[in-house]
């Protein structure tokens, strides 16, 4: 277990803060969750707490974008996504100003909080954003890799993060190459696994390997821009996908997987593995994600469905 | 255009109009927003006219804009937030020499930069896209904050309507702003009592407006200006610049469709297409107007 998601992009920010005097950072009165506070304490002049205010918060932002500064938004994933997708839509994405939205308590990882606190449509909305980019990292090694990327950007990008310590993959990952990562490789089904479903998919690779399935592993953290030609190389050689994500199967990973491969000529069949379209409910995190079919179980018994 | 007011706006480097030059040239542009609106068919006559001194007043007397460098670090800001005023504010910019006169009547026409909303790229100028109601005073904040961030000394200036100010999201950044305290950022309302459906105070009661600034915290002006009223509004200025408590807010009382005697005041005329004997009948009132405050010149 590597350090939690949130910790190491709040102590990241922090230490990018120092040689980016560009940076403004915002929270919406959960710094102390997010973590965006470790920046605060360090620049109290660059820091804004605007309280539980998530439209505002991202307004603000927007005046501080046009003057030249990078600001990084701060608040659970599913309240952004939702209190202020009108600010994120029509005042950053229409005027393609600068900003890191960091998504805190992704998916299910607010798991006791239930489904108010949940956030299983978020990348969904994102996507459908002109001008936006939306990451989620499978480690805390990937946030800061994509948090870097993000600063670079003169745009949106959206940064989905986990409230938990999540298995530290320690993949090669740039995120500045847009690029997915063939983690396994494997000749009879693709497991595309997006954001922290990805140890739950090497669990299931395993599983089949077993049954005498070769799967290949793909992490696949850009939902936007999507990396067609990663998927698409693996999936024109199995002939087989499944999409794993911790997010509504409507409109998120699994369908930026069908919308990408839509033009290709090959056939193939495909499993989607994800929240069903329904709320969520209480509970602890890892049996959250197994009730919810985040599973290494799951996911190899969808892959064995198309075998 | 009346070539007094033509070769005072284009006096180089520019010098600020008075009080009877502004009310002049802001009769002028009105009618030009009328023509436009009425060619067009579409369009927002009733908050446009209601804010046709103030936009003068700002970009001609007071705001610190340069149209040869329009996105200048230190120049003033202007957040039209009530965005579907757009005519208004296109028309004074083009008079400001931020683009030519001659787009105006491309006005909402595909291809055309002047969009229905205002949008910050396509139009020089234009400080921020607005358009979906009460984004303009969180933004005003973020920019005023950068001012500080950044060392730089400008005036954020932010214009809503009664529309804005029933959205959430400008209460909630009437809270934060009275926190972070921002210089120089002045909330200019249009209080012009009058919205889409019908009259504020039957869609959404707003008074007591002031009292409720003053219990957010706000720094506003005691005395409600009067906003077709160019020595009120100069007037509202020099208390701007009377003290140094920020955020300031100030009420200017104005009148929906102001100049259109049978569209004033009436919710109607918010955004409806302008018909041939409306306009006939409106220009020559609007004509009269000039008239009357060009003899002053």
């Amino acid at each position: 277990m590597s350090v939690a998601m949130r910790e190491a992009f709040g102590k990241k920010v922090a230490e990018l803060g120092k040689t980016n005097d560009r940076i403004v950072v915002l929270d919406a009165d959960v710094s102390s969750s997010t973590k965006s506070g470790l920046f605060g304490n360090e620049f109290p002049e660059r820091f804004f707490n605007v309280g539980v205010a998530e439209a505002n918060m991202v307004g603000v932002a927007a005046g501080l974008a046009t003057a030249g500064l990078h600001p990084i938004v701060n608040a659970f994933s599913i309240f952004l996504a939702l209190k202020a997708t009108d600010q994120i839509r029509n005042v950053f994405c229409y005027n393609k100003l600068p900003l890191v939205i960091a998504g805190a308590y992704g998916g299910l990882s607010d798991s006791y909080d239930g489904a108010s606190h949940q956030s299983i449509t978020d990348i969904a909305i994102m996507r459908a954003l002109p001008e936006m980019e939306v990451i989620v990292p499978c480690d805390a090694q990937m946030a800061e890799s994509a948090l870097e990327y993000a600063l670079t950007q003169n745009k949106p990008v959206y940064i989905r993060l986990n409230r938990n310590a999540v298995p530290d993959v320690g993949l090669p990952f740039d995120a500045a190459q847009k690029k997915g990562v063939v983690v396994k490789e494997g000749s009879d089904v693709t497991l595309a696994a997006n954001g922290i479903t990805l140890s739950a998919t090497l669990e299931a690779a395993q599983i089949l390997e077993g049954k005498g399935i070769k799967a290949e592993v793909l992490a696949m953290p850009f939902v936007k821009p999507f990396d067609v030609q990663t998927l698409k190389a693996s999936v024109e050689k199995t002939g087989r996908l499944v999409s794993v994500e911790e997010h509504t199967v409507v409109g998120g990973f699994g369908s930026a997987c069908l919308e990408a491969l839509s033009t290709e000529a090959f056939n193939y069949s495909y499993r989607a593995v994800g929240v069903e379209d329904r709320f969520t409910e209480t509970g602890g995190y890892d049996e959250l994600l197994v009730t919810y079919g985040i599973s290494g179980a799951n996911i190899a018994a969808k892959a064995e469905e198309l075998v | 255009m009346n070539p007094i007011l033509q070769s005072l706006i284009e006096n180089k480097p520019f010098t600020p109009l008075d009080a009877t030059q502004l009310s002049a040239l802001a009769a002028n542009l009105r009618l030009e927003m009328f023509d436009v609106l009425h060619s067009r068919q579409t369009g927002h006559w009733g908050g446009a006219s209601s804010a046709a001194e103030l936009t003068t007043a700002l970009y001609f007397n007071r705001m610190n804009v340069n149209p040869d460098n329009p996105r200048d670090e230190d120049r003033d800001r202007f957040i039209l937030s009530k965005g579907h005023a757009s005519m208004n504010l296109y028309t004074v910019l083009a008079h400001r020499g931020f683009f030519p006169v001659s787009d105006l009547p491309g006005f909402r026409t595909l291809g055309s930069h002047l969009q229905g909303h205002p949008s910050m790229n396509k139009t020089s100028g234009v400080d921020m896209s607005t358009g979906a109601l009460g984004h303009g005073l969180s933004i005003g904040i973020g920019m005023a904050l950068a001012s500080q961030v950044n060392n730089r000394d400008y005036f954020t200036y932010v214009l809503s309507g009664e529309g804005c100010l029933d959205e959430g999201q400008t209460w909630e950044a009437m809270l934060s702003a009275s926190k972070f305290k921002p210089r120089k950022l002045v909330y200019m309302i249009d209080y012009n009592g009058v919205q889409l459906d019908g009259t504020s105070n039957d869609i959404m009661p707003l008074d007591p407006l002031a009292d409720k600034f003053h219990s957010f915290g706000w720094n506003v002006a005691s005395s409600e200006f009067d906003g077709h009223d160019m020595n009120s509004i100069l007037d509202s200025f020099a208390w701007i610049d009377s003290d140094d408590i920020w955020p300031k807010a100030v009420i200017y009382k104005t009148v929906k469709g102001k100049g259109v005697s049978f569209m004033e005041g009436k919710n109607t005329w918010h955004g409806a297409p302008i018909d041939d004997d409306s306009y006939s009948k409106g220009r020559v009132e609007l004509l009269a107007d000039i008239e009357k405050k060009e003899a002053l010149l």
